[in-house]
Formats: C-alpha cells, structure tokens, sequence
C-alpha cells in the first residue's frame, strides 16, 4: 500500500477564488458633510435612507465601510463616480 | 446668502450677495485651472495613438497634494493597479471637474455676476442662482471640490485639524477658514433643499 502523500492546506487567504467578489470601500474624511455623504449613497447606489445613512455613520465612527461588492469592473466604476463625487474611495478584493 | 430653497420641478433657488458670488466663481475658477494644469502636463508628454484611444492618461498621482485629493488613487495597497486605472481615467475625471466647476461658474454668470472687479462690484446686488436638477448635481460636485482643495491648503487632514484651525490667532488662517465654514453652509442648504 502506497504511504499517503502529505498536502499543505492551501492558505486561502492567499488563494484567488474565482468567485471572490471585489468591494468599494468608502474612507472617512475631515471635510464632506454627514448629509452630504448619506445623499451620495442614496442618490448614486439608490439605498434607502435608512440603509445610507447607516453607511454614512460606518464611514464616520470607524473610519470607512464597504459601501458595494461585486465585479472588479463595477466596483471600478463606483470608485471612479465616488472620485468625482468627492469621496475618497477605494477598491479592493474582498476578505483582504 | 439666502439659502436653497426647493422650487417646482426639482429646481433650487438661493440668493448671493454679489462678493459671495465672486468668492464662489472665484475659488472655482482656481481649481478649474489647478486641473487644466494637470490634464496639459499629461498631454504634453502622452503618446498620440494611446491618447486617441482614450488611454493616455498619467499613471503616476499627482505631485501637488489638491490634486492628489481631487484625483486620489483607486487602489490604496497596490500601486501597479493604480498605475494603470489612472492612465485609463483620470482625464474623464478631470474632464467632469471642470465641466462641475464651469457649469458653477455660468449659472452664477447667469444670475447676474459680472467680471468686474470685486471692488466695484460689492454694491449690494445681488446674483440669483435658479438650478436645474442636472445643474444641482455639478453644484454638488464643484462645492465639494473647492472645499476639497481649500481644506487641503488649509491643512485639515483630521477632525482634531478642524478643531486647531477654529482655535487658531492666525488672521489669514481664520479669514480663510470662514471661508471653508461659509462653503460648507452652501452646500449643506443644497443638500437639504434637495431632501
């Protein structure tokens, strides 16, 4: 009987999944408005009042939130519509 | 100023005094011309063909700290990716900055600020802007963006900034953060006329 061969656990941290969504992240800033962040979120990604200003608040109190998930590509749009809102946002792989 | 108040149709309308309303054309005129300094360096130095196929854009930040706040990175820990979302977006970002900032600048025109100087100008009249909603949405922009700019030079980078700044003896330190206070009040009636 063969001796079974000893694989290393992937680290899956390290390992790209092909499903791995990509997520725009908001940054918390000294200068734009409370209103003013919540309405973006309302007004650009279309979530309610409640949900955007839960996300306006995330922004504020830790310093940013994930504010949308899904392709690079779309998330690459949504970083690029917050840049000539005036956000400070950022893309990135999620779970990174 | 009288602030923005909503009328039919999703139109606001707001009152300025005619210095604020210089003031406002004024800053914009300057960030309009901080961009267009920046989209010449690129186009100066870019490669024709890439620059026809709407790729020629710079891949590195820019070295002035407005801009990098006006155009700040996509990718925060990769620098590669960064490179390479800029050389394909940067100048439609700058491209929209200054049509924000223009449309800013035509509608204050339109509602009666001359070019004169400040001087001859500050006479009491006064500049009523009346904005329609896709004018409302570059006012948004082009206030965020002089606001943007002004907290970059005035050195706000934190909430403890601002407070140092509403304590400071400086005299052109306070005028210029009155400045960055009244732009906020702007902006914040906007937003609220817009609720």
């Amino acid at each position: 009987m063969p001796t079974p061969v000893q694989i290393d656990e992937p680290d899956v941290a390290d390992d790209v999944r092909l499903e791995d969504p990509w997520v725009t992240i908001v940054w918390n800033d000294p200068v734009n408005l409370m209103s003013y962040v919540a309405y973006v979120f309302r007004e650009y990604f279309g979530y309610t009042e409640d949900k955007a200003t839960e996300l306006m608040l995330a922004v504020h109190h830790d310093g940013k939130a994930v504010v949308s998930s899904g392709s690079r590509e779309q998330q690459e749009r949504h970083v690029q519509a917050m840049h000539e809102y005036g956000l400070w946002a950022t893309l990135q792989r999620s779970g990174v | 100023m009288k602030p923005f108040r909503r009328r039919r149709r999703g139109r606001v309308q707001a009152t300025f005094e005619s210095a604020e309303a210089h003031l406002l054309a004024n800053l914009s005129a300057q960030v309009v011309e901080l961009l267009r300094d920046r989209s010449g360096e690129s186009e100066s130095s870019a490669d024709p063909l890439a620059t026809q196929l709407g790729m020629g854009g710079p891949a590195l930040p820019p070295d002035d700290p407005v801009l990098r706040r006006l155009l700040p990175d996509a990718y925060r820990d990769d620098a590669d990716d960064a490179a390479e979302f800029r050389r394909f977006t940067e100048q439609s970002l700058v491209s929209s900055k200054v049509a924000n900032a223009e449309v800013l600048i035509e509608t204050l025109r339109a509602g009666g600020l001359d070019d004169g100087p400040i001087a001859d100008s500050d006479d009491g009249t006064e500049v009523e802007v009346e904005l329609d909603p896709a004018q409302v949405q570059a006012w948004l922009r082009a206030l965020t963006d002089v606001r943007l700019a002004l907290a970059v030079r005035l050195g706000i980078e934190t909430d403890e900034d601002l407070e140092r700044l509403e304590q400071s003896d400086d005299d052109a330190v306070i005028a210029f953060g009155d400045v960055y206070d009244w732009l906020g009040f702007v902006q914040e009636s906007l937003v609220v006329a817009l609720d």
